[in-house]
């Protein structure tokens, strides 16, 4: 397939593969981090831990949106469908999330709530205008990339005077994680980002830039193809070489420093920080959601439903925070691939197969058996 | 004098299924008539009793059911008439057999239009006698506007395995070779895009079809066969992982050699879902001695329904029951159970 094929190709792979292992100096350890679910998966799906020496590790980032949500926004959505009776819109892997009692929104689903699963927020705005007499939210989350639909969905929304449609907002920020990651003292030891790479079209490189400045931590922006990945981590280790601290750019095929001009006006448009989000695995973070603004308050579900907020711990022995913090790895989770599997999650990390957990047991738990 | 008794011939144009056509009156008679019995047109099927009285047959009898619930009901490529004759009659040709006889079971729902109907009876009768293998018997039932979705097939299929042939899930061993007899994905991909209004430059066509022939020809070949198996639902992944569990052991599979078309390839990108987890209908797996398989991928290619058949990879012994794959970049990784539900309905 043009334009993928040649990003897949284990030729080039092999090539790249040489060059890293020239490079890598085996006396040390390279602690890269893949911020983005996305890289986890293609890391994952492709094997490439086989493809590098034994100085490269790669540590999972928190950038599945899915893994950050939080049991208690799970909850403020299973209620809405619940006890307001609304009829709840999301990504699918939204509805295999673990909230409280033992519940997900598929589950609540079975029970009789009305959720259902769409591809676009275009979905939610139809079914919104066939179903005028229901209250339609959706479930709106993930990072930077698909904060614009969301945008549009609420621009549209208004111009259509739609009275029966609003959003649960969960959208978050990729550097606020990143900076948090970061600050936490005696946090987790990283020489390097493999940056993201949908996030990276909108927002651009630049925002990079004070990692590379203030923590001194090189950060690659790379595609999520095998091959955008290898390159990253040959960046990253000439990068660390030559004791340089930049933000390199892998993708230039779709990012630049300024990103997506006109997405980034129109979620200004629209969104606002909140002052604090809670995150899975990261707890209370300053500055790192989004909220509607004033302007378009009609379609917060939040205030339309006064549907606060309740903060729940995660499940005892799910190690999930540890894990999107990059201090453990799944493997090291007492309930991983035991109490805790794709088909019975416990840990949001296993829902979806960007999560580290998910990615690790679907496509690499043999390595365990092996070494 | 009595007028001649006359009855209005059912309005297949503009008709729809109304509940009377399950009660068992004289409406099921005439709908039975005019449509099952006229399309299926078979001897057995004509004695019109409660059951078909069949001819005894030689050999062992293997028999399979399937229930059909496909969405939409018309795709390229098919139909859920033509996918419930292909479907069992492929499940009975998996045990080695030579299907013999189906039967059908329709529940129908409350005001589906006639002449949808008729289009899907009329694409059964066509694969059935295409496949030479007649609907000897049926049962019709219709549940109440909202209560189904259109129409919901079950088939049954009867057929006999031949003195000397075993096939089973249980008997892959370590060394065998594992083939596959075609590209992978079709189906779902059909049936999914058209449901999500995907078009593509070359259109997905659904790969169903009746594989019994094909593997008339491999039993034929005097390949040393242990397991045929169709991938229909959870794709090729869940196949091999079912065989892996019945047999103890694990497999390696190498990804360049398992085919897939660029459209396939090119809707499962843009949905973001594997081609190994997506339903097949007309494709199947096989699992033979390892000197055998390349006689056996000679004979299957010979046939129009496995032109890109190929070896995909090799059984091991793994006491986890693994199912691995070396992938086209060169790395490892395990090829799993489908988790969750990776499609809605397509078969």
């Amino acid at each position: 397939m043009k334009y993928v094929d040649e990003f897949r190709d284990g030729e080039l792979a092999k090539n790249i593969a040489a060059n890293i292992a020239c490079k890598a100096d085996p006396q040390r350890v390279y602690r890269l981090m893949e911020f983005c679910g996305g890289h986890t998966h293609a890391i994952s799906r492709y094997g490439l831990a086989d493809l590098l020496p034994a100085s490269v590790h790669l540590i999972h980032g928190p950038g599945c949106p899915v893994c950050v949500l939080p049991i208690g926004r799970v909850d403020q959505a299973i209620r809405l469908a619940t006890e307001h009776g609304v009829i709840l819109c999301t990504y699918a892997d939204t509805l295999r999330v673990p909230a409280s009692n033992n519940l997900t929104l598929m589950r609540a689903k079975a029970a009789g709530a009305d959720v259902r699963m769409i591809y676009s927020t275009q979905d939610a705005l139809k079914i919104a205008q066939a179903y005028p007499a229901r209250q339609v939210v959706f479930l709106a989350i993930g990072f930077e990339t698909t904060t614009p639909p969301t945008a549009v969905a609420i621009r549209q929304a208004q111009a259509a005077g739609l009275k029966n449609f609003s959003i649960l907002c969960n959208h978050v920020l990729t550097p606020a994680a990143m900076h948090a990651i970061l600050a936490v003292e005696g946090g987790v030891a990283l020489d390097g980002f493999i940056g993201p790479a949908h996030v990276s079209t909108v927002i651009g490189s630049q925002p990079y830039e004070v990692f590379a400045r203030d923590y001194a931590k090189p950060v690659v922006i790379a595609g999520f193809e095998p091959l955008d990945v290898m390159q990253a981590i040959l960046m990253l280790i000439r990068q660390i070489n030559e004791g340089r601290a930049e933000v390199e750019n892998e993708f230039t095929r779709a990012v630049t420093r300024d990103g997506n001009i006109k997405a980034q006006a129109l979620v200004a448009e629209v969104f606002e920080l909140r002052d604090s989000f809670e995150w899975r695995g990261l707890g209370s973070v300053p500055h790192s959601a989004l909220k509607l603004r004033k302007e378009f308050s009609e379609f917060d579900a939040e205030l339309k439903f006064a549907a606060e907020y309740i903060a729940v711990p995660d499940h005892k022995a799910c190690e999930c925070a540890a894990i999107l913090r990059g201090q453990k790895s799944p493997q090291q989770c007492k309930i991983f691939g035991t109490v805790c599997t794709p088909e019975n999650p416990v840990g949001s990390c296993m829902v979806s197969s960007e999560g580290a957990c998910a990615a690790h047991y679907s496509y690499g738990r043999f390595r365990e058996t092996t070494r | 004098m009595s007028k001649p008794s006359y009855t209005r011939p059912l309005d297949m144009k503009n008709g729809r299924v109304e509940m009377s056509y399950g009660s068992g009156g004289r409406a099921m008679a005439q709908l039975i008539a005019e449509l099952f019995a006229k399309a299926f047109d078979n001897p057995y099927l004509a004695q019109g009793n409660d059951g078909a009285l069949l001819p005894s047959a030689t050999g062992r009898l293997v028999m399979s059911t399937d229930s059909h619930v496909v969405s939409p009901l018309f795709f390229a490529g098919g139909d859920i008439g033509c996918l419930s004759v292909h479907g069992t009659i492929n499940d009975v040709a998996m045990m080695g057999a030579t299907p013999l006889y189906l039967s059908a079971a329709f529940i129908l729902e409350e005001g589906f239009p006639l002449t949808d109907l008729k289009r899907i009876v009329v694409s059964m009768a066509q694969a059935a006698r295409e496949a030479g293998v007649p609907i000897v018997t049926g049962d019709t039932k219709v549940v109440e506007q909202g209560k189904g979705d259109g129409v919901f097939i079950t088939t049954t299929g009867v057929g006999v395995v031949r003195d000397g042939i075993t096939l089973s899930g249980d008997l892959a061993q370590p060394g065998d070779k594992i083939l596959l007899s075609g590209a992978i994905g079709d189906h779902g991909m059909a049936v999914l895009s058209q449901r999500e209004g995907l078009s593509f430059d070359a259109p997905i066509i659904s790969d169903t079809a009746a594989l019994h022939g094909l593997v008339a020809a491999m039993l034929d070949s005097g390949a040393c066969l242990r397991v045929l198996r169709d991938p229909t639902r959870g794709g090729l992944a869940t196949t091999l992982n079912e065989i892996a569990s019945q047999s103890g052991v694990g497999m390696l599979l190498q990804e360049a050699a398992i085919a897939v078309n660029q459209p396939v390839e090119a809707a499962c990108e843009f949905l973001g879902l594997d081609p190994l987890y997506v339903a097949n209908e007309g494709k199947l797996v096989a699992i033979c001695a390892a000197e055998d398989a390349a006689h056996l991928l000679k004979v299957m290619r010979a046939h129009p329904l496995a032109a890109d058949a190929a070896i995909i990879g090799e059984v091991r012994e793994d006491a986890h029951g693994f199912v691995q794959m070396t992938t086209k970049l060169g790395g490892r990784r395990i090829v799993d159970w489908l988790a969750g539900e990776q499609l809605p309905r397509i078969c």
